[in-house]
């Protein structure tokens, strides 16, 4: 029977609350944690969400008729508390896929975290995971080529991958910047990498930095006899811009290119990454801007949505935090999203904050990369934690050499051998660490004086956003 | 300055010349490539032989030698493929991959005989 129009303010859970709802195949899923305002019940606010980031608006409308809202609108399914956390709670909300477009993170994400966040009911509210359903996923360009056809471009197989980002971050001028560059990349790195501030200011213009740079890797190469890159940032004011840096990186025959995904925004970025898989090109992905979105525990984005987010859009690096270095990230939560960069298919495990099981289909995987006060020290535990499958990025742990940048590099790639070597031997990396490394530089002396210079250095804060996993 | 140590590396220095997984360590002793065999073999990768003349190491394609051996699990089996390349082909670069067939990339590439520098 046909409805009738009745104007007014309703119950949003009398329309959005739906624990009978067995959510299908094809739903888009979302879990949020709601910190309500006070003398709200649960349900109504979970109702609210599922409302505000689909179809609801605040009142009644007679258009609500002239479609099937009952087809189209969010559906608040289930509700869960946070263990060790009554402030708040998990709301899952199942989507209809017609409600997005095909191929548009940008769609999902102005959905899910729209207007929704500054609803009045709520004192804060936290994207905690999305299950995209694998029909979406393939609706989506991913990476432009994946782990597998990286390491064939680059020729790098059975270990990590060592980068370096090159400092100052700013105020170099391009030749020395090239010569900074040259330097790591002779002693041993794959790749070395523009700051992400580094675009094209005006004591380095970018096109003067890319033709430096460039010559730096031809001469690494022919005289290593392995192949290099720098991955050029073409981050740019306009897409356009980004688009020019983008073809001329090419055109000089450079691997490899960077986005900063975030600042950069999400619909330049997947316009990016479809342009480097046309063109063959690698494509990293910095993340300036993720901290103040996932940093706090009660309100924004959780880093495992905007990995999911990046995957879908395109990116072949992306940067995971170490677990050990000068940077937030508690070891369980890290694991699970380095998971969800790598693998094609990830099981829900709540130990790891993963709240839906996510197929990715046909979709190559992202590496991870770890970057940010680490240092020779650190390698054992950040070949045993990453795997093969990640780019270990050595910034001031290169360049902070005694001897110079070549030295640094060497250092870390004989380290990086080292535990490799050792860990296929069936030694355990954590453990035997030091006797490792120790052995390794006998025949290093490059790495003897790293482990004489970084020795006392340690970074021991606790992690702001912890897992939700104390129990009551 | 004294006590720094400079960089030795150069175009002119033919040692200068690196070929990627464990070429910043020492040349592997018999007992270190009898365990790399043995990890390749315990991942269920298929052993494989490939050498170059070192001057034309740095592109993708090294020559085979034969077919890579699928399904072969005895290590002495391919300890034995592998010095006969080396026997065969004096002076090349010898590397021993396990191919992973189901990411369809090697899981492991390392140069286990070096040839001589040029």
């Amino acid at each position: 029977m046909a409805k009738t129009y009745d104007a007014g303010v309703k119950e949003y859970r009398e329309t959005y609350w739906m624990p009978e709802y067995t959510p299908k195949e094809t739903d888009l899923l979302a879990c949020f944690k709601v910190t309500p305002q006070e003398g709200v019940p649960r349900e109504e606010v979970a109702a609210a969400v599922a409302a505000e980031s689909s179809t609801g608006t605040w009142t009644t409308v007679w258009t609500d008729l002239l479609t099937d809202l009952d087809y189209y609108k969010g559906r608040a399914y289930a509700i869960e508390d946070v263990p060790g956390d009554d402030t708040c709670f998990y709301a899952f909300i199942a989507y209809p896929i017609d409600l997005f477009e095909e191929g548009s993170v940008v769609n999902v994400l102005t959905s899910l975290v729209g207007n929704v966040f500054g609803f009045k009911a709520l004192r804060a509210l936290r994207l905690e995971d999305i299950r995209f359903p694998v029909a979406y996923v393939m609706t989506c360009n991913g990476p432009p080529q994946g782990i597998q056809v990286e390491r064939d471009i680059m020729n790098k197989y059975g270990r990590p991958l060592l980068g370096c980002t090159i400092k100052p971050k700013l105020g170099l001028s391009a030749k020395n910047y090239g010569r900074a560059c040259y330097e790591g990349l002779r002693g041993g790195l794959d790749f070395t990498k523009d700051d992400e501030n580094v675009n094209s200011q005006p004591f380095m213009r970018w096109r003067h930095r890319f033709d430096f740079v460039m010559e730096a890797i031809h001469k690494a190469e022919a005289e290593t006899g392995e192949r290099k890159g720098h991955y050029l940032n073409v981050t740019a004011p306009t897409s356009d811009e980004m688009m020019r840096r983008a073809e001329y990186a090419k055109e000089i025959g450079a691997p490899i290119i960077m986005h900063d995904y975030l600042t950069g925004g999400l619909s330049a970025n997947t316009q990016l990454a479809q342009w480097c898989q046309d063109n063959g090109m690698l494509l990293h992905i910095h993340r300036a801007m993720h901290a103040v979105l996932d940093r706090n525990p009660h309100h924004g984005i959780h880093f495992r949505v905007l990995t999911k987010v990046l995957r879908l859009s395109g990116g072949d690096h992306l940067h995971s935090g170490t677990v050990v270095g000068k940077l937030e990230g508690d070891r369980d939560a890290t694991l699970g999203w380095i998971d969800i960069m790598r693998d094609s298919y990830v099981k829900e495990d709540r130990s790891r904050g993963i709240f839906f099981d996510q197929d990715w289909g046909a979709m190559p995987g992202v590496l991870p990369v770890a970057s940010g006060g680490i240092h020779v020290w650190h390698m054992p535990a950040l070949v045993s934690i990453f795997g093969d499958d990640s780019v270990l990025q050595f910034g001031g742990g290169t360049l902070g050499h005694p001897w110079g940048n070549a030295a640094g590099a060497a250092a870390n790639r004989v380290a990086v051998e080292a535990c490799v070597e050792a860990r296929n031997s069936g030694r355990e990396l954590e453990k035997e660490g030091k006797d490792i490394l120790t052995n390794a530089a006998k025949s290093s002396p490059e790495l003897k004086a790293a482990m004489e210079t970084w020795k006392e250095i340690k970074f021991e804060f606790d992690t702001v956003d912890k897992l939700d996993v104390s129990h009551k | 300055m004294s006590d720094m140590q400079d960089y030795n590396s150069s175009l002119g220095d033919a040692a200068s010349r690196k070929f990627e997984t464990f070429s910043y360590l020492p040349a592997m002793s018999a007992e270190q490539i009898r365990t790399q065999i043995e990890y390749i073999v315990s991942k269920g990768w298929n052993p494989s032989i490939e050498h170059t003349e070192p001057q034309n190491a740095s592109g993708s394609y090294w020559y085979m030698w034969k077919l890579p051996m699928f399904g072969e699990t005895d290590v002495d089996a391919i300890l034995a493929e592998c010095e006969a390349c080396k026997k065969a082909h004096p002076g090349n670069h010898v590397r021993l991959l396990g191919l992973d067939n189901f990411a369809q990339c090697a899981g492991a590439s390392m140069v286990i005989f070096r040839g001589d520098a040029v």
